[in-house]
């Protein structure tokens, strides 16, 4: 009991035997300190969002205006032949089919899979449970550039090599996600399950109508995370496709980048933008989500 | 007892941590749950014993075959020298002591950690000054205007950021090199001399990534009582006369009471920064010279451009045991301070 509340810092800080939420600590009065602070902060946003914005309205300056110093940062009479241009240079359609398929079919793969090893960990019983938990979370530490060669030869001996599959496959099994999950299914009462078993439910239905409905807002995050994560990811595609019917969009750009050399940065900012269309919905519609998760078990 | 965080947090946490100990005694006590039959409740357990490892298979079965295989493969290939079309070779710690002497792989590690260091501490520096500015008082709109503009680079891959950064830090037409002409700094050779470069790829990784340790120090600071504050102003640690007090409530309040949130976002920050990879390799694919060229891409060329898996390896095995090192501190250090499940 105690040991769960007390994480160490009881000792020199009354706060934790408080438990009042703060943002403000309480300034009374005028604060010139308020503008410098916002300034600072404006600034901040500025060179956050300000490479962002450019690269927009770089892509919509016609190709031979992309160079011209100074930048103008409003597009006044936006021009869409880069966006033209990129479908002409590379196949983009090809690019977002193969990173939507690999991204989408992870996503709901962890979702699934996340769901199932999070409700047995948090709500069934079996021998060595606990042990084998750990090591599940333990598989969270190895950096994927560390197994990345057996992986490869693995792949090729699969005959999975330069296939979709090949990105797919080994993204399904998620430490992370399944982490996520039973700390969302603890978080729902066993009593649920009791009231089902009263009511004749066999345990499969238990899950499948009792808690998985009620573990959507979690599997949500689960999926978000997966998505934000694939849709961006560069290192295991670069290594793991070899033709370019097989790549997936970071892919793809880099290597328009690479046969346009120093030619137009519009062309090549046009795709970055294009790539970055799906990352800015989720981001929209999934901000909060994708907070909660990233920092989910950090202890904040 | 008061709690610190909503009850309801609590026990699921304690529940958590005791999961070895407990698995047992809830499989005990669970039988006498529900039903009062003792036949069917047998029955149940064994159903729902077999019905945990249909659960658990694809997650499990995924796991070992794409991780835990993987890792002992490694470790095992580190010690054989293997270019996939011969047999594989044993050769003891000879890949070991080649990577140790090679120039390009010292380098590699070397700058690596002067990456760490830098990239880290001005993530971290950042994101804590950011954090802090943004918790004190100001409307509710502009609140979430700033974090989500802080946040927002995550949500980006780092091989399109990189791509439009080259553009910004081009030494002719680049907008970066303008602005600074502007103030009169004459145009920097950002992406041609190695200091140019590493400082670009540092600046670069940050600029993506304050975000993460921005959102870790927001939570912290989230919870952290108003009382505790009051208490230091009673004290006088905040007199609240001139706006100098600021900062001493920062530094003698803040500070320490956020030392569990610093560690954590100090050892994530440090882990992924030694991990870097997509933005060396898409700014200057770590050029000029080696002077951007980190531990994973020496593993990335070693492995699939000389097809020297088992020297990979061995650097893998390498930039492993250094993660472990630094990940045992972590846990030495903070199992007082931080909750892990």
């Amino acid at each position: 009991m105690t040991t769960t509340t007390d994480h160490g810092l009881a000792g020199h800080s009354p706060r934790l035997s408080q438990g009042l939420p703060i943002t403000t600590p309480n300034r009374k009065k005028f604060n010139g300190s308020f503008a410098v602070r916002t300034l600072l902060l404006l600034l901040a946003a500025a060179l956050t969002l300000g490479p962002v914005l450019w690269t927009l309205s770089t892509s919509l300056r016609s190709p031979s205006e992309s160079f011209k110093l100074p930048p103008s940062f409003i597009p006044w009479n936006p021009d869409f032949t880069s966006y033209g241009e990129v479908f002409k240079q590379l196949n983009i359609f090809l690019l977002v089919l193969n990173s939507a398929l690999v991204t989408g079919v992870i996503a709901v793969g962890q979702m699934v899979s996340a769901a199932l090893t999070g409700y047995a960990f948090a709500h069934l019983k079996f021998r060595g449970r606990g042990a084998l938990f750990s090591i599940v979370l333990a598989t969270m530490m190895v950096p994927v550039q560390v197994t990345i060669v057996p992986v490869f030869m693995l792949i090729r001996g699969m005959g999975l090599s330069d296939t979709l599959l090949a990105l797919i496959l080994p993204a399904i099994p998620t430490a992370f996600g399944t982490f996520l999950m039973r700390q969302y299914f603890m978080g729902l009462p066993a009593e649920l399950a009791e009231a089902a078993s009263i009511d004749g439910a066999s345990p499969w239905r238990t899950f499948r109508s009792v808690y998985a409905p009620l573990a959507m807002p979690g599997m949500a995050i689960v999926g978000i995370l997966a998505f934000n994560f694939h849709w961006n990811e560069f290192f295991r595609p670069l290594i793991l496709t070899i033709s370019e019917q097989n790549f997936t969009l970071p892919l793809g750009l880099v290597s328009l980048q690479g046969n346009l050399g120093t030619g137009s940065i519009s062309v090549v900012l046009a795709g970055v933008v294009l790539s970055m269309i799906p990352a800015l919905v989720v981001f929209i519609f999934g901000q909060r989500a994708l907070q909660d998760g990233l920092t989910a078990g950090t202890g904040k | 007892m008061s709690t610190t965080t909503p009850p309801r947090e609590r026990p699921r946490r304690a529940a958590g941590r005791a999961s070895t100990t407990t698995a047992r005694t809830h499989a005990a006590s669970g039988t006498s749950g529900a039903s009062g039959a003792g036949g069917r409740t047998t029955g149940a357990r064994h159903n729902q014993r077999w019905l945990a490892w249909i659960f658990l298979a694809p997650t499990i079965l995924g796991m070992g075959l794409f991780t835990l295989v993987p890792i002992v493969a490694s470790v095992v290939l580190a010690f054989f020298r293997w270019d996939i079309i011969s047999a594989p070779t044993f050769v003891g710690f000879d890949n070991f002591s080649e990577v140790v002497q090679d120039p390009t792989v010292r380098v590699s590690f070397l700058n690596t950690i002067v990456f760490v260091v830098v990239a880290v501490a001005l993530q971290l520096g950042l994101a804590l000054a950011l954090a802090v500015m943004v918790q004190e008082k100001m409307p509710a709109w502009l609140r979430v205007f700033f974090r989500s503009a802080f946040f927002f680079p995550l949500i980006l891959s780092a091989a399109s950021v990189s791509i439009f950064m080259r553009y910004l830090f081009n030494e002719q037409f680049g907008v970066v090199n303008w602005f600074l002409s502007l103030v009169g700094i004459p145009a920097v050779p950002w992406l041609t001399t190695p200091g140019g470069s590493a400082a670009v790829v540092i600046l670069v990784y940050v600029w993506q990534n304050f975000g993460f340790s921005f959102l870790l120090f927001i939570g912290g600071l989230a919870s952290i009582p108003v009382e505790t504050y009051e208490a230091a102003a009673i004290d006088g640690a905040t007199a609240a006369i001139d706006g100098a007090t600021g900062w001493r409530k920062h530094l003698h309040v803040t500070l320490p009471l956020l030392s569990p949130t610093t560690l954590v976002a100090s050892v994530m920050a440090i882990i992924s920064a030694l991990q870097v990879f997509d933005q060396p390799y898409v700014l200057t694919r770590g050029g000029p010279g080696d002077s951007t060229r980190t531990a994973v891409m020496v593993i990335f060329e070693s492995a699939f451009q000389r097809l020297e898996f088992g020297q990979a390896s061995a650097i893998g095995v390498l930039l492993t045991l250094i993660i472990m090192a630094i990940t045992a501190a972590q846990f030495r250090l903070s199992k007082r301070f931080v909750f892990y499940q």
